[in-house]
């Protein structure tokens, strides 16, 4: 029951999807919609599952008095902050509009923390690539050159650097080749490498040979 | 300078997050912790009104039960003898409840039931999305004409009537026309050699994988410098609004 239920779903679920792909007409249709909707409703649960479990380690943390335990109320605070508003004091189905009690949460809140959040990582990117970007060998340099070449032909500097060349033969010119055509090229290499890689795994899952997500027993 | 709280609290958060380029701190921490409890409650709300109001309580008719809905829903249909598939939606609200047992962790393994439906709708739709987006499409742009006749026709148009206003043709047009098929093709075959790993990298093999590989440094490059370019324009973003919306320097 703890592993053959759930790898019965599993093979129900799966094969349904596969097949409404080639049978769209009712009733693997309206199954496959239902099952749609299953892993909507599902989703929605994992979140809040990990919504109270972030709730459950801060509560113990406050409740043990751990260390940095006044960060534990903080988070507390902010969750139970935004979701009262959230669901109680922002219009219910009309919550994203803007000027409700959400809204101004998530612009004078969420927004900047998250937008600063990721652009400290600007820095941190910056100061891991003067370690780690050394042209050691050929490849190395390669992406080195790379990266340069678009990171500067994406400002004016690049332009400027080349001001010496025709207009239209420019570091920013070179920076769209590189993107254009050699990052293509690899970067389709590798999502076929990726769907290839994907196909078997989903058919071991439906198949019932990959288990890790039962707990690797 | 702003007078709105809003955008205090919104800079008040700006600087405690940079912060930590100075070092590890208090304030810093504090912000991080807002962060944490404000994103994972942002999510459950946006999930609640999208999944749960709309999919569970509308589909299955409680919403409208309870006068918060104008439309019926499963319950209503099934007591008038209609068959209404939404009413599966039962079973979808036991497996969300299963899931949250994950939270006792004597019962904990109950929550494999729901899980195993994700994981088996996660595999059965992927399998088919990133067969035809991922590898059908892609192989189907890589078989393309060694050379772009059209685009080495045009040249030569483009040419007579920059030639008039005393430019040049952009490298990028010439490269598109005379080399961009080649380099697209070649690439994305040498790629796919240096990924083929059940022979050995030998000989003519070999050599193309070596290539595969300078094709695959040329991509982790251009990622990186774009990735490092999108962290900047966002950082350039919070500077503006200190700068600007906050303390009113630049207009």
């Amino acid at each position: 029951m703890r592993r053959e239920i759930p790898l019965i779903l599993t093979g129900i679920v799966g094969i349904t999807f596969f097949v409404q792909f080639f049978v769209p007409h009712s009733p693997m249709r309206e199954l496959s919609e239902t099952f749609s909707d299953w892993y909507s409703i599902i989703s929605a649960f994992a979140i809040w599952l990990g919504g109270l479990n972030l709730m459950k380690i801060s509560f113990e943390k406050v409740y043990k008095k751990d260390k940095d335990w006044f960060f534990a109320v903080t988070t507390i605070v902010s969750f139970f902050l935004i979701l009262i508003v959230g669901l109680f004091f922002s219009g219910g189905r009309q919550y994203l509009e803007q000027g409700s009690g959400y809204d101004w949460l998530y612009r004078n809140i969420y927004s900047p923390l998250s937008a600063t959040m990721f652009a400290l990582l600007a820095f941190f990117v910056a100061s891991a690539s003067y370690r780690a970007f050394r042209a050691r060998n050929a490849q190395a340099t390669v992406l080195l050159l790379a990266a340069f070449i678009v990171m500067a032909g994406r400002t004016p500097f690049g332009d400027w650097i080349t001001v010496f060349l025709p207009e239209g033969w420019r570091l920013s010119n070179l920076s769209n080749v590189i993107m254009n055509y050699f990052n293509v090229a690899g970067q389709r290499a590798i999502m076929i490498g990726i769907a290839l890689g994907i196909v078997s795994t989903s058919l071991r899952i439906i198949l019932g040979i990959e288990r890790s997500h039962l707990g690797g027993e | 300078m702003s007078s709105e709280f809003g955008i205090w609290l919104a800079a008040f958060f700006t600087i405690g997050i940079a912060s930590f380029l100075y070092k590890d701190n208090p304030l810093y921490k504090f912000c991080e912790s807002v962060f944490v409890g404000i994103s994972a409650g942002y999510w459950a709300v946006a999930l609640f009104w999208e999944n749960l109001i709309t999919k569970m309580f509308d589909g299955l008719g409680i919403s409208y039960s309870l006068g918060l809905w104008p439309e019926k829903g499963a319950l209503q249909d099934i007591f008038s003898g209609v068959w209404n598939w939404n009413i599966l939606h039962v079973l979808a609200a036991i497996l969300g409840i299963m899931m949250l047992m994950r939270l006792f962790p004597k019962i904990g393994w109950i929550a494999r039931w729901p899980l195993s439906v994700i994981v088996g709708s996660t595999a059965g739709l992927w399998m088919i999305t990133y067969f035809q987006s991922n590898f059908l499409s892609q192989l189907q742009k890589t078989v393309i004409p060694l050379f772009d006749i059209g685009r080495i026709n045009e040249l030569s148009e483009i040419g007579a009537v920059m030639a008039e206003q005393g430019r040049s043709i952009p490298l990028d047009n010439y490269f598109a026309a005379y080399l961009g098929n080649l380099v697209l093709i070649f690439g994305t075959l040498a790629g796919l050699v240096y990924f083929y790993f059940s022979k050995e990298h030998k000989g003519i093999f070999g050599r193309t994988a070596k290539v595969g590989i300078y094709f695959l440094m040329i991509t982790f490059g251009a990622s990186f410098g774009y990735t490092v370019m999108s962290r900047m324009s966002l950082l350039i973003g919070r500077l503006y609004f200190l700068f600007s919306t906050w303390l009113g320097f630049v207009n």
